[in-house]
């Protein structure tokens, strides 16, 4: 499972971040490799979500360094950074309510070759193409909300994804499906940076899970190495 | 031919004429007052002098240039457009971090400045601008008599308005414009440029100002004034047609000008005001306005 760190994508060093006056992040460390899918866990208010808006630059009083694919992307803005190849499902989905389902899909301009062709992303949806036309994108329910944050993205070859709770809030069968999409996109090649409240689901779909706690990264855990790290997760986790 | 309450027919297609054609000019303007609150969130104040402005610079054109009507109908929004991309480069874009309120004075002000200046360099009687050529004179249709050029403005308007809803409402572009309105951070996040879209979206906005202000031009003398007077009916359709809606500014204007016409053969006496009645009413019952979205 190990694989030669020159395969490193995305490496984030002594990310520090505030909100205003408020300092959130208090050194981040962690890096993703090429084809990985990776987790941030930790509590409520760790600092998971302000990590994913510090990297994509919306965050914008930071400091450290993040380099991906070699480029320092600290002082980038976030348009930037997504011309770069990173693409964000923001926690709040950001489904736009004056734009029709397809239009939304459709909204994020494309950054690069490579990205899902139309009638693949219905093929991993097929909710979304019965509900193309439909007027409001805000009129789909919450994990066809979900599917579509997710669907928009894969369309711009962006190929490192940063999806900020995909889970939160929906029926089980809808997030078994949203994990099959997630194994579905790695194998097409897709990077994926995970932040999960749901450790199970997490536990289904990444290679490494990063423990985010107080603003700092404080463990990382193979996935493969969960069962002998299970009572040091349940500590960090609270659950 | 009958009457209605008393009045005969003539008047009172001849008052809904008017008040047709003074809901084109309502309907142009609240609409680029609308494209301009929904992405900048302000409340461009300098709408009115841009109008203004838009009919004299037709007026300059014509008299310093040589260039007539035709060309000027393009050329003379391009350059209030472009006025409107520095006023918005060097000094709307340092207020947006602050409350709206600081946008809506600014713009304020400059309208003040602009207006100034036109009044102290061609005073306040009003410069004549000629009817272009093909569109003089008028067609008798029984009831009465329709000046072409007013038939112009009407058609033209709606053109513009038209295009205008298009290209918001069922453009790729447009889209990019109604997401930006809604979360600006997330469409920047996806690569958009959004501050350049929000420079030419007020350039454009002013510049249906400035369309407005050379269709004006040969049917109200070009006067400094001009913009000051129909702006303050302009805010008003736009506080009935809901802030940010793009076919509520544009239908609301149609109608409230027609409703002005209206009340011109009804009640007279009532007809500067009943703009203003219609906003109190519709913002004690429906404060989003008849087309806002709720939020």
């Amino acid at each position: 499972m190990t694989e030669p760190l020159s395969n490193v994508l995305l490496k984030v060093q002594d990310l520090r971040g505030w909100y205003d006056e408020s300092h959130v992040l208090h050194g981040i460390d962690f890096e993703v490799r090429q084809g990985e899918v990776v987790t941030l866990l930790g509590r409520n208010g760790a600092g998971k979500t302000s990590t994913l808006l510090a990297i994509m630059g919306i965050l914008a009083k930071r400091a450290g360094s993040i380099t991906f694919n070699g480029t320092e992307m600290i002082s980038l803005q976030p348009r930037q950074i997504a011309r770069l190849g990173m693409a964000l499902c923001p926690e709040e989905r950001g489904i736009f309510s004056s734009l029709s389902v397809e239009e939304n899909l459709m909204l994020p301009p494309r950054i690069a070759d490579g990205g899902l062709s139309v009638e693949r992303i219905y093929d991993l949806f097929p909710n979304l193409y019965e509900r193309r036309k439909s007027s409001q994108g805000t009129k789909l329910s919450g994990g066809e909300q979900q599917m579509l944050a997710i669907a928009r993205i894969l369309r711009t070859g962006a190929k490192f994804l940063l999806l900020d709770e995909p889970t939160e809030g929906l029926a089980p069968v809808i997030v078994q499906q949203i994990g099959h999409t997630i194994k579905a996109l790695k194998d097409e090649g897709f990077t994926i940076v995970l932040v999960e409240q749901n450790f199970r689901f997490a536990a289904s779909v990444a290679d490494r899970h990063y423990v985010v706690d107080q603003g700092k990264v404080v463990d990382m855990i193979p996935n493969d190495q969960l069962e002998e790290n299970a009572q040091k997760l349940h500590d960090y986790l609270g659950v | 031919m009958f009457e209605l309450l008393g009045v005969p027919p003539q008047v009172l297609l001849g008052q809904l004429l008017l008040g047709l054609i003074n809901g084109s000019f309502y309907a142009v303007l609240s609409l680029g007052l609308a494209v301009i609150f929904g992405l900048l969130n302000i409340i461009n104040f300098a709408h009115g002098a841009l109008y203004m402005a838009g009919a004299f610079v037709a007026w300059m054109l014509l008299n310093y240039l040589g260039i007539g009507y035709w060309p000027a109908l393009f050329v003379a929004p391009l350059i209030v457009g472009v006025f409107g991309v520095v006023i918005e480069r060097t000094m709307l874009s340092r207020l947006y971090h602050l409350d709206h309120l600081y946008g809506l004075l600014l713009t304020f002000g400059l309208a003040l400045i602009i207006q100034g200046l036109f009044r102290n360099y061609y005073g306040i009687s009003g410069l004549p601008y000629q009817i272009p050529a093909v569109l003089s004179g008028g067609q008798n249709l029984g009831f009465m008599f329709l000046p072409n050029y007013r038939a112009w403005v009407v058609v033209a308007s709606v053109l513009v308005c038209f295009a205008t809803w298009f290209a918001i409402e069922k453009t790729r572009l447009g889209a990019y414009l109604r997401a930006a309105t809604e979360n600006p951070t997330l469409v920047g996040a996806f690569g958009v440029n959004v501050p350049l879209m929000v420079m030419l979206t007020y350039g454009f906005g002013v510049a249906l100002a400035g369309f407005a202000g050379v269709l004006a031009a040969p049917i109200y003398s070009v006067n400094p004034t001009m913009g000051e007077q129909l702006i303050i009916v302009v805010f008003a359709v736009v506080v009935i047609g809901g802030m940010g809606s793009i076919m509520g500014a544009i239908v609301t204007g149609y109608m409230l000008g027609i409703v002005e016409g209206l009340t011109r053969v009804f009640y007279p006496e009532g007809s500067a005001v009943v703009i203003f009645v219609i906003m109190a009413i519709v913002l004690m019952i429906k404060p989003e306005g008849l087309f806002g979205r709720t939020a």
